[in-house]
């Protein structure tokens, strides 16, 4: 399992570095660095078993039969690639330390880095191949952040997003591509697909899945046509730079085909395809290098030609070039990252690997690549290869030199705005300690790098390994004459580099960046303009568009089937249902006709809550009938809240022609919907509700069925749903609180009433609401309690706790009552979700899943056989959500009307002295 | 006996529920709605209680009390928007 935690423990870790910036910057890099520090131990815990040919695995099961788990394993390619992140990622720790300024939030910076090393981890560790596509999303969405991290810089900006709608992009073809291979393959996790190479390639979905596959690593990558977001990511904080083009990011995509070699290469269309992206990309980064001259630039165009060398390699699809590519990933790391950190002399030594002289390791991979690409004909042309590998090299040396000359041995300058002086301890260990193999390998490759590119490569080929050597001297080969030829014409190129750049300089101009934001510019707008075409706002609209809808299929599926009357007798009419049923009739019809007056309708559709509570109590459903009558109170208290701030009439909209369109489509609905209700009610049918009958009792340990249902059976819709409670109560305390000033609050109190009532608390209200309060409290404990078996629960005692609260907030005032509430109604909230998801959680101790309930039967003393279910928790739960949630909206809505028309305040209204208590606070009335 | 009892009782909760409806529907005043909806209340009470003697249920009861607990507050929030505008203050 300790392999799972190399993945988690940098995720998790991320949450440190933001806690102990407290401490200071030293604690702060201090802590992410132990973190990375432990997850590399933990990896190489391993090694012994890597080396040995072992292959670790580790993982959870998730949803098997989806084939969902988070299953990781370390085969050769994953060990080294792992190794490579926190290796690096623990050097670029320190240097960030030495690097960011004291103003810059360094803990963010950690926790965004962290975060980026755990996904990164997760991709190449990986087994199950819908873990990696979702490590590979949060690679592209933290580098995003990485990328972006000076915030207040427009070019950082606009390059995570670059980055971002790339990489993003690209994964989206990925998961496409990856999905066609498992199906191929028939299974998601990669130890599997790795051995069905054959089965792959036979498939019909190779080639749409390789050239998905393609476009994700290709774009993550940066390989030509994709290669333009890289440079622009270089606004990033020079530590990230080094970071995600060194060993990182950019890398994923070659480690992606390096991972996908045994099963997608081989094949015509491999080669035809990856090896001149691959040799494309090598050749224009290393000319574009050349020609720039802002170093991290050079870096960056740099870093593209190198992913092209190994994408190249990858591609030839022969295990000798699989070799040379996994060798050159070892040694680009370890330059390019000591690069990017360029502190003085050491910086001198990584840029001459990165050209290819000889004694340093950039030299023995490039000549590996050169030998291959020396053997390798395109569709019958052998030159083809050869040559153009040869010219990227010229280009490549040039570049390396232009950059070493430019930087350290060029004239001494002086008018530096500050004097320049030697980097601290901090900034050039992390780079000495990256240049040290990049000297060895170079010196004695087979003892240094030996095992390492074995482990790897046959990792990577996933077979026998060819027969290679490092070494210095390979004898005269084709590629040390073309090593040669590169020396050379890197020589001549930097003598003539005046003369080209003027050459180049005349050349039409192509920025990336303009085309990019143009592109994506425009396609925003055209989007916008959809979206402002479809949905212009008017409620009305989308009703009409809604119903209409719902009115063609339901009659179409009327008109289409046979069918006919229900067979089921009719109730007698009663004189009381009868007269219920005239008040129904006549208050929705009168809503029609008065809906314009807003509180003449609020009054009607009081009546339709009365009726409607009537109704639920005729047909045996005492649990809606309470339900509804308390909340018609709160709704109706809720609704004149909002009216006091609205207009009190609504405007007549829409000619007459639209209005008696709505009035057709609404009609229909209407007689549809009537129809309907006919039509169930006139037969006989089965439905679920025998079942929860059946079972409420020896299942759920209830008799009422209804709040069974509720905290058990349908358990994890409520709790879905008091969650969501608490977020809309939230939402409305958040949104009200600054919505209400300067030009809003003016309109409003042109609207409040002028004259009103001069007696804000009547003693008769005051007096009889308080006196109500413990007996409303007892009736809503009662119902509480006995939810379990007879009509009531959670909900409906926090409903009725909840107007018993609220009416000492209409009686005394808000600031009386407010004074008065121990707990604050969020508190209330975030109790009521707690206590409901921990009982929930319970069940976990008991080896069952999440919100099992159970119950037992206890005999209390007085109370006599009490039954005790874990489902009460919960329903507590339930019941302080729902009490939380209406005192906190219904009093911020009240805080509105108030901010709007400050009414002097009573402290005390109605308070009696009590003898010997201090008589100046009580008293005092408005 | 109780039979008819309920009978008459039930004859005059619909034709109150009758005459308050008429109230309603004419108004004129918001005053004289609000009123109407608040004897509403108190006939649907009478109507749940009777309903319980009828079909011998205590369960109608608490329906009763609740209504009765809570449904003046519904009254009380019309009389406090129509008197001061704010309802909480």
């Amino acid at each position: 399992m300790t392999l799972l935690f190399v993945i988690l423990i940098p995720l998790l870790g991320a949450l440190i570095p933001p806690l102990v910036i407290r401490s200071g910057r030293n604690a702060c890099a201090a802590a992410t660095g132990s973190v990375t520090l432990l997850a590399l131990a933990l990896l190489m815990s391993h090694a012994p078993a890597v080396f040995s040919g072992e292959v670790p695995k580790a993982g959870v099961e998730w949803v098997p039969a989806l084939g969902l788990s988070l299953s990781v394993f370390a085969d050769g390619l994953g060990f080294f690639f792992a190794a490579m992140i926190l290796a690096i990622g623990l050097l670029v720790i320190v240097y960030a330390r030495f690097y960011l300024s004291r103003e810059e939030p360094m803990g963010r910076f950690f926790a965004y880095l962290l975060l980026f090393q755990g996904a990164m981890v997760g991709v190449v560790l990986s087994d199950n191949i819908i873990a990696l596509l979702v490590f590979w999303e949060l690679t592209s969405l933290t580098s995003f952040l990485l990328i972006g991290f000076w915030t207040k810089r427009a070019d950082a900006r606009q390059g995570a997003r670059m980055a971002l709608v790339v990489t993003g992009g690209g994964g989206l073809a990925l998961i496409a591509g990856l999905l066609l291979v498992a199906q191929a393959a028939g299974s998601y996790q990669l130890t599997e697909i790795l051995v069905r190479g054959e089965m792959v390639r036979a498939s019909p979905l190779y080639l749409p899945a390789l050239l998905l596959v393609l476009v994700g690593a290709f774009t993550k990558s940066a390989q030509f046509p994709f290669h333009f977001w890289l440079p622009h990511a270089m606004a990033a904080p020079t530590p990230v730079s080094a970071y995600l083009h060194s060993a990182t990011m950019v890398k994923a995509g070659v480690f992606l085909l390096a991972r996908l070699w045994p099963v997608l290469a081989g094949t015509d269309p491999w080669f035809l395809i990856v090896a001149p992206v691959g040799l494309a990309t090598m050749l224009l980064g290393a000319v574009i290098a050349l020609f720039k001259d802002d170093l991290k630039a050079v870096l960056a165009y740099s870093t593209v030609s190198h992913l092209g060398l190994m994408t190249m390699l990858l591609g030839f699809g022969t295990p000798m070039a699989a070799v040379a590519a996994v060798f050159h990933i070892i040694n680009h790391a370890t330059f390019k990252a000591a690069l990017f950190m360029v502190t003085g002399t050491l910086a001198l030594l990584a840029s001459a690997s990165m050209a290819g002289v000889p004694l340093f390791n950039g030299f023995l991979s490039k000549e590996m690549m050169l030998e291959e690409a020396a053997h390798t004909a395109y569709l019958g042309l052998d030159f083809l290869f050869p040559v153009l590998a040869s010219v990227a090299a010229v280009f490549s040396v040039a570049y390396s030199a232009r950059f070493a000359i430019g930087t350290f041995l060029g004239p001494v300058r002086h008018d530096y705005p500050h004097h320049p002086h030697d980097p601290p301890l901090g900034l050039w260990l992390p780079v000495a300690v990256l240049v040290v193999p990049v000297i060895a390998i170079g010196l004695f490759p087979a003892a240094v790098a030996g095992p390492l590119v074995a482990l790897t490569a046959s990792a990577v080929i996933g077979g026998p390994l060819p027969d290679y050597h490092l070494a210095l001297w390979h004898g005269l080969t084709p590629a040390l004459f073309m090593s040669l030829l590169a020396f050379a014409g890197g020589a001549a190129l930097i003598l003539a580099f005046r003369r080209v750049d003027g050459v180049r300089a005349r050349l039409p101009p192509l920025d990336a960046k303009a085309m990019f934001e143009a592109a994506s510019g425009g396609l925003v707008v055209a989007c916008r303009r959809i979206v402002a075409a479809l949905h212009d706002g008017a409620l009305s609209r989308y009703m009409g568009v809604t119903v209409a809808t719902l009115v063609a299929v339901g009659g179409y599926g009327f008109w289409s089937a046979t069918h006919a009357a229900g067979a089921r007798p009719l109730l007698p009419v009663t004189a009381p249902a009868l007269t219920a049923f005239l008040a129904l009739v006549l208050a929705s019809g009168a809503v029609l006709l008065f809906h314009g007056e807003r509180l003449t309708a609020l009054i009607l559709t009081g009546v339709v809550g009365v009726v409607v509570a009537l109704a639920f109590l005729q047909f045996s459903a005492p649990d809606l009938a309470l339900t509804q009558i308390s909340v018609d109170v709160v709704t109706t208290i809720l609704m004149l809240l909002a009216l006091n701030l609205l207009p009190k009439t609504t405007p007549r909209e829409g000619s007459r022609a639209v209005r008696w369109r709505d009035g057709a489509i609404a009609g229909l609905a209407g007689l549809g919907a009537a129809g309907l209700a006919y039509a169930v009610m006139t037969r006989n049918g089965t439905s679920i509700s025998d079942f929860y009958l059946a079972q409420s009792k020896p299942g759920g340990g209830g008799t009422n069925v209804v709040n069974v249902i509720l905290v058990d059976f349908r358990g994890y819709d409520t709790f879905a749903e008091i969650i969501v409670l608490g977020i809309a109560a939230l939402a409305i305390y958040a949104l009200l609180d600054p919505a209400l000033k300067g030009a809003a609050v003016r309109r409003i109190k042109a609207m409040l009433p002028r004259d009103e009532a001069k007696d804000a608390h009547p003693l008769i209200l005051v007096v009889a609401t308080r006196v109500l309060l413990p007996l409303s409290l007892v009736v809503g404990a009662y119902i509480f309690l006995r939810g379990h078996n007879a009509p009531g629960g959670g909900f409906i005692a926090g409903l009725v706790v909840a107007i018993a609260l609220i009416m000492q907030y209409i009686a005394s005032g808000y600031g009386w009552a407010a004074e008065r509430m121990k707990l604050d109604a969020q508190s209330l909230i975030g109790a009521g979700v707690a206590i409901a998801g921990l009982t929930g959680l319970a069940a976990f101790a008991f080896g069952r899943p999440f919100l099992t309930s159970t119950f037992g039967y206890l005999h209390w003393p007085l109370v006599g056989e009490f039954e005790l279910a874990s489902a009460m928790a919960f329903d507590l739960g339930v019941f302080l959500t729902v009490v939380g949630v209406m005192v906190l909206s219904l009093a911020q809505l009240s805080r509105v009307a108030h901010r709007v028309d400050p009414s002097p305040e009573s402290r005390a209204p109605m308070d009696v002295p009590l003898e010997g208590a201090a008589s100046g606070a009580a008293g005092k009335e408005d | 006996m109780i039979a008819a009892a309920i009978a008459i009782a039930g004859g005059a909760i619909c034709l109150a529920i009758a005459l308050t409806l008429y109230r309603l529907a004419v108004g004129p005043d918001a005053t004289d709605r609000v009123l109407a909806l608040d004897t509403l209340v108190i006939e649907t009470i009478a109507l749940i209680v009777l309903g319980g003697i009828a079909y011998g249920t205590a369960m109608y009861f608490e329906a009763a009390l609740l209504f009765a607990m809570v449904g003046f507050v519904t009254t009380v929030a019309f009389c406090k928007f129509l008197l001061r505008g704010n309802v909480i203050e």
